[in-house]
């Protein structure tokens, strides 16, 4: 789950890590507390917003409330600004970047801190970037903290400074099931203090059941995705027109694979995992029909889900409510011609091999 | 021979009473595998098909010599029960177990390092060495016992591979479900290395899938490792960045893990890759 930037300096000033003194602004009682000039920064959960007319510096009152209203209701990239963060503006002395994530390979934190603050890490050449990496048993060590810090080129004060930063943000990363702790920039002001200007602060969804003081962030799913997360269903929305049901993620994906292949365009992915649960099925049919596809493309390999289960519960679905589109299935696995009388029965197009019913798939769909 | 588990390892089963636990302790004996424990706490003294419960993976050891465990349990607890399974000294732990919080994951990755114990999973479907033991939840019809090692990212998409080459006539030697998650313990690499010792297994056949860099890493190694034929399917071809396709491992992020990049480098490698997942039997079988 991804924080909006004021969430995470939420989390930032829990854990004693300076940010500017801010406030989320909807009028203009919001900037009585505030000393001017102000920066007001749109809340999304995407970059970028910079250039998209999303952040603006203010002097005065007026101008502010006229900004204000400026960037309330902006489309940034498909995302309508709801919130706007009012900060007092920062007197930077020098930008740094600085990031926990996770290194896959290594399964270890990775620290990785540079002196190019400010600017998008991707454009940073590799030697700028210092990478230092932490055995989660043991935790950050003092060692690790000087290793990386002591790469920066900063004056000692500034180093005692980003030094406390970075502890501070290992153990807000580990205590918070973060995939993702990034400070960028992380500044040195003129008064020599270390403080974060901006935050990203990503939380494992797994892990969200031992944080319940963090309240969801859904803004990141369409409706349709957001009902099939309550209801428990692995559902996406892709860009084409064709809605694939498989069983498993990685038979999922290589349906849609195959779709593109026939030049047909996957319009949803809807993972029925290792269910054969005739309620699940109809939800997952629902959830379906609601997305308006084109075709319905059903890839089922029943290994210990029984196929003949599944197409009864698709079966019933489909007598009780009918369908609007077609629907081509292609079942393989344990009782699979049992389920295949089923389906057929219920006036469904049953095809013998994956290409085969991708390719028919796409045909209807008119390939695109 | 087979490689990481065979007809001598003998099972424990944390998770063992409930629906899934006592399905799959029915189902592994039926495959020939050697459960001899299962635990589940505060239920020791009964039994699973003849399967004592203890309420301890230590009672279970102690009671029944154990040395590898299958773990069952829901995910907020796997943690522990990997942690307690090497503390009493299993040696393979397979963890079945979905959504565990990575965070956990990390820390049993690196503990069952340090106990040089063997850990597949987290996310998988666990392992099976066709004619010697199956120790998961993969369904045991679609094995024929042979001369192909597989190791994949993915269930029902191996289930659908391996039943293609078994119509085919081709059998396994072991079949390693690696896991679908960002951290898993045992990986392609580790996997090749022991397929490439095993003097029964003649061919290798990889399921990969977007996110990470496993596909990649492995590309390096077969180049300069590896002398039997390697093939690959590779799922999510089509997958747009940003989207998370069902498996949290299975994301296209920063620019990182796309299909094509795991398709390039395993062609620089002189992987034989299959277009369609079925296709991977017919590869094989030229082969043959």
């Amino acid at each position: 789950m991804k924080l909006f930037e004021y969430r995470g300096k939420e989390l930032f000033d829990k854990y004693g890590i300076a940010v500017p003194n801010g406030k989320l602004a909807t009028g203009e009682k919001d900037f009585s507390n505030l000393n001017f000039p102000l920066v007001l920064k749109a809340q999304v959960p995407i970059g970028g917003r910079g250039k998209a007319g999303g952040i603006k510096t203010t002097k005065n009152l007026k101008d502010a409330k006229e900004k204000l209203s400026q960037i309330i209701g902006l489309d940034i990239r498909g995302y309508k600004v709801g919130k706007v963060l009012a900060e007092e503006m920062a007197n930077i002395k020098k930008e740094l970047y600085m990031s926990i994530s996770l290194d896959r390979s290594k399964r270890m934190p990775l620290i990785m801190a540079s002196a190019s603050g400010g600017m998008d890490i991707e454009s940073v050449p590799d030697d700028k970037i210092f990478k230092e990496w932490i055995n989660p048993l043991i935790g950050i060590q003092s060692f690790n903290i000087r290793s990386i810090v002591s790469r920066l080129g900063l004056e000692k004060e500034e180093t005692k400074q980003v030094s406390i930063v970075l502890s501070k943000i290992y153990k807000l990363f580990r205590e918070y099931d973060c995939e993702l702790v990034e400070i960028n920039p992380l500044i040195i002001n003129i008064e020599g203090e270390a403080m974060a200007l901006d935050s990203k602060v990503i939380i494992n969804d797994d892990a969200m059941f031992r944080h319940t003081d963090v309240e969801p962030e859904l803004t990141e799913l369409t409706p349709l995705e957001k009902d099939a997360k309550e209801k428990g269903i692995a559902f996406v929305q892709l860009g084409g027109n064709i809605g694939v049901i498989a069983n498993g993620a990685g038979l999922t994906m290589a349906t849609l694979d195959a779709l593109t292949h026939f030049k047909g365009e996957g319009g949803v992915f809807l993972d029925l995992g290792g269910t054969d649960d005739p309620e699940k099925v109809k939800q997952a049919f629902e959830l379906m029909k609601k997305a308006k596809p084109k075709v319905i493309f059903l890839n089922l390999f029943g290994g210990i889900t029984k196929c003949d289960t599944v197409a009864t519960g698709v079966k019933s679905v489909i007598t009780k409510e009918g369908i609007d589109c077609p629907v081509i299935t292609r079942i393989k696995g344990m009782n699979e011609d049992a389920a295949k009388e089923i389906l057929k029965d219920a006036g469904l197009i049953t095809a013998t091999t994956l290409q085969d019913a991708a390719k028919r798939s796409s045909d209807l769909a008119g390939g695109k | 021979m087979a490689i990481f588990v065979d007809e001598k390892n003998k099972v424990l089963v944390q998770g063992a009473t409930g629906h899934q636990g006592v399905f799959h302790i029915s189902e592994m004996l039926g495959f020939g595998t050697k459960v001899v424990a299962g635990v589940t706490p505060g239920k020791a003294g009964q039994d699973v098909k003849g399967v004592p419960i203890f309420n301890t993976v230590h009672d279970g050891v102690e009671e029944t010599g154990a040395d590898t465990s299958l773990i069952l349990v829901p995910a907020r607890f796997a943690k522990d029960a990997v942690f307690e399974a090497l503390d009493a000294g299993i040696k393979t732990v397979v963890t079945i177990t979905e959504n565990i919080p990575f965070h956990d994951t990390m820390e049993f990755v690196h503990y069952a390092k340090y106990n040089d114990a063997l850990l597949i999973g987290p996310n998988c479907p666990g392992i099976a060495s066709p004619g010697k033991t199956k120790i998961g939840i993969l369904p045991g019809s679609i094995f024929l016992e042979g001369n192909v090692g597989v190791a994949s990212r993915s269930g029902t998409l191996t289930y659908e591979i391996v039943n293609s080459l078994k119509e085919k006539d081709i059998g396994q030697s072991t079949c390693v479900g690696l896991g679908g998650d960002p951290i898993i313990g045992t990986t392609f690499i580790d996997s090749l290395i022991a397929f490439e010792e095993d003097k029964n297994t003649r061919a290798v056949v990889l399921v990969g899938e977007i996110g990470g860099t496993a596909e990649e890493d492995a590309a390096e190694y077969i180049k300069e490792n590896i002398s039997k034929p390697v093939f690959a399917f590779i799922a999510g071809r089509t997958a747009p960045p940003g989207k998370r396709m069902g498996h949290a491992g299975a994301i296209i992020a920063r620019g990182k893990g796309t299909a094509k990049s795991k398709i390039e480098s395993f062609k620089k490698a002189d992987v034989k890759l299959a277009k369609f997942p079925t296709d991977i039997a017919d590869l094989v079988e030229e082969f043959v």
